[in-house]
């Protein structure tokens, strides 16, 4: 057992790519079902693997408002590549969750199982950039995992069972797709050095050899590299750390695209400026932004009975502030107009989010932008509410070029 | 009301101009048709049963939409008969593929398609059970989800509102965790203005939605027909056709198709 207290940095290892794979079966022998990118419908998505060979080799993604496609690179990264369409969310706050069934007594019923009796599974997050890092830290604080959130007196039991079972190896971010803007929300491109909450941290390196720099980042992390059959890596040499600390800086040298930083006044500057109305009338209403978003956390809970009324069941599921039935009470729905619930979800995203949690709600990730069918892109919309013209994002393309500055 | 009493509620099942897909949707409940059957009394069925029970109904079952004379008046006396109407499927709630007519010079297609028109007597349009009687509840889909009919029996039978949604397809496809074919693929779809509920059939095949639940809440067909002819560079005329489906007859996509193919045009 390794001691907690021994410096982190000392205890950093080399993998090669095979070394890879020693890494995966370590934390599936520790009893993670390990969570990781492999290719699916011509996209990147997060799925169980078993191997460095399910990981997406050489594939990289082109994004662009309402534009998504694989395209290869040549230097046959494991990890190149942005946002997935879909974030870690639907492994932590499932889509999803039977919350109880029950039985009718006749006078009354029973509660025959609930989410909280069953052992959440014990999921390894292999992969995970910091955009993706920092929406965690802010699903953590909204589902009262943090000292600070204001649910922290009774966290979710289907988050918080998920969440504190889950190890995560995050990963120095080393593609930037044009419809990423994590610097300029200060969650990215490189991981904290504290490991914002991952258990391990890693750096993929393909110049001057292909190979990845792993560091713990917790106590879990440091006992996983110690259980790393002997012989596997060895210690990261001057050049390897220099290496390692350029690839965020390249992602970082290669995003374009910002979000204003004084987003959170411009918003709620603006709440009835004319241009909400001019982003209803293209916004479809379709949610797909609020299912994409990695910190989107809104859910509905249903009750259904069976046909004999003797069993009933009660499921939380997404939900979207987007659908007309989110804001209906009694007599109607709050939110008629499809601006308005643009407004709610942009202003509480970017706004009032920080009232509530202290924080803004957008991390950068920029899958709002790219899933959405008709190209919707806050990040402009945002620059329209200031009063500017758009184009500080030019679209249509992948980063790859430099920002030539604003 | 328990389910073995002798007063079990009376279920019919009406068909009018239908492919029967919808019925078969029920009889393919298979593993909850025994308890159906426990719960109701299927009174009225003729594709399950020859075995009629007279009205009135309890609850009835309305496959199909009006085409005919005889069945605009047939519906009148189906609705006289029935407690609770619900209209099942794309025919029944928005006049089916077969509203197709209602763009058209419905004599000119009788006559390419039969050889003896004269004996064909039908209205020049296909409408929903609702353009007739009123509806107590519409149930989409061409078919309909087998288990959304469970689920709407379910809760008539237990006097609680239905869980059916009424929001987009893309919720359903973001919770099952399919790739979005029009922003990956660049495939057209109508995802994004129709109602979720088919159990993402199409997408799960790398196949963009062709609308078969019907339209959304507040489907804004208009901006999403706007991208495809623009960013995606579809014809006008492919826009138009992709709206005149299984729901050509439904309102939001009925307008929708005639801003792009002109009236009297089958595309």
């Amino acid at each position: 057992m390794s001691d907690p207290a021994t410096p982190q940095s000392a205890r950093a290892v080399m993998l090669d790519v095979p070394g890879l794979d020693a890494l995966i079966a370590a934390l599936a022998g520790a009893g993670f079902t390990v969570i990781g990118p492999r290719l699916r419908e011509q996209a990147i998505v997060l799925e169980p693997i078993e191997g460095r060979a399910d990981l997406p080799a050489g594939w990289r993604d082109v994004q662009s408002p309402g534009h998504y496609r694989l395209e290869e690179r040549a230097d046959g990264a494991l990890f190149g590549f942005a946002s997935p369409p879909h974030a870690w969310k639907r492994h932590l706050h499932p889509p999803e969750v039977r919350l109880m069934r029950a039985r009718s007594t006749g006078s009354g019923f029973e509660v025959t199982d609930s989410a909280g009796d069953h052992a959440p599974p014990r999921l390894a997050l292999l992969g995970v950039k910091p955009c993706d890092l920092a929406a965690i830290a802010a699903q953590d604080q909204v589902f009262g995992l943090t000292p600070d959130a204001p649910e922290a007196s009774r966290p979710d039991p289907t988050y918080a069972g998920r969440r504190r079972a889950a190890f995560i190896v995050a990963l120095d971010c080393g593609h930037a797709a044009a419809t990423c803007f994590c610097d300029s929300m200060g969650t990215g491109p490189a991981v904290p050095a504290d490991g914002g909450g991952a258990d391990l941290v890693m750096s993929e390196i393909v110049e001057g050899g292909h190979r990845f720099l792993v560091r713990p980042a917790s106590p879990a992390g440091a006992r996983l590299l110690d259980s790393l059959p002997e012989g596997t890596g060895r210690p990261p040499e001057a050049a390897d750390r220099a290496a390692a600390a350029a690839v965020p800086e390249a992602t970082r040298a290669a995003q374009r695209r910002r979000l204003d930083p004084d987003h959170r006044r411009i918003v709620a500057d603006n709440l009835d400026h004319p241009h909400w109305s001019r982003v209803g009338e293209r916004c479809l209403a379709c949610a797909n932004c609020t299912m994409v978003c990695p910190t989107c956390f809104c859910a509905t809970v249903e009750d259904s009975t069976d046909l004999t009324g003797d069993i009933a069941e009660r499921w939380r599921r997404w939900d979207s502030c987007f659908t007309m039935d989110f804001s209906y009470i009694h007599g109607g729905s709050i939110r008629i107009e499809t601006a308005s619930r643009y407004r709610q979800w942009m202003s509480h995203k970017l706004s009032s989010w920080y009232e509530q949690f202290g924080r803004s709600g957008c991390t950068g990730c920029g899958r709002c932008i790219a899933w959405c069918p008709v190209g919707i892109d806050l990040t402009e919309e945002t620059a329209r509410l200031a009063g500017r013209a758009p184009a500080q994002n030019a679209a249509k393309q992948d980063s790859a070029t430099p920002t030539g500055g604003e | 009301m328990s389910p073995a009493d002798a007063s079990r509620p009376k279920l019919a099942v009406f068909k009018f101009s239908s492919c029967d897909g919808c019925q078969l949707g029920l009889l393919s409940l298979e593993d909850e048709l025994l308890a159906l059957a426990g719960a109701v009394e299927i009174a009225y069925f003729l594709e399950a049963t020859r075995r009629t029970v007279k009205g009135p109904y309890d609850v009835a079952l309305v496959e199909g939409s009006i085409t005919t004379a005889h069945d605009a008046k047939r519906i009148q006396t189906v609705r006289r008969q029935s407690k609770v109407l619900i209209s099942i499927g794309a025919c029944a709630t928005a006049g089916g593929i077969q509203a197709l007519k209602n763009f058209a010079d419905h004599k000119a297609f009788i006559e390419a398609v039969y050889a003896r028109p004269e004996y064909i007597e039908t209205l020049s349009t296909s409408t929903a059970i609702a353009d007739h009687v009123p509806v107590d509840f519409e149930l989409r889909g061409c078919p309909v989800n087998k288990y959304q009919v469970l689920e709407v029996l379910s809760a008539f039978l237990n006097n609680r509102k239905p869980n059916l949604p009424r929001h987009s397809e893309c919720i359903e496809c973001k919770r099952r965790g399919t790739v979005c074919v029009m922003v990956a693929h660049g495939t057209p779809c109508l995802g994004p203005v129709t109602q979720a509920g088919c159990g993402n059939l199409c997408p799960t095949q790398t196949r963009g939605c062709y609308g078969c639940f019907g339209p959304k809440e507040g489907p804004n067909t208009r901006a999403l027909a706007d991208w495809m002819t623009g960013e995606m560079g579809l014809s006008p005329r492919a826009v138009g056709q992709a709206f005149r489906g299984f729901n050509a007859g439904a309102d939001a996509f009925r307008e929708e198709s005639e801003r792009h193919v002109p009236a009297h045009d089958q595309g």
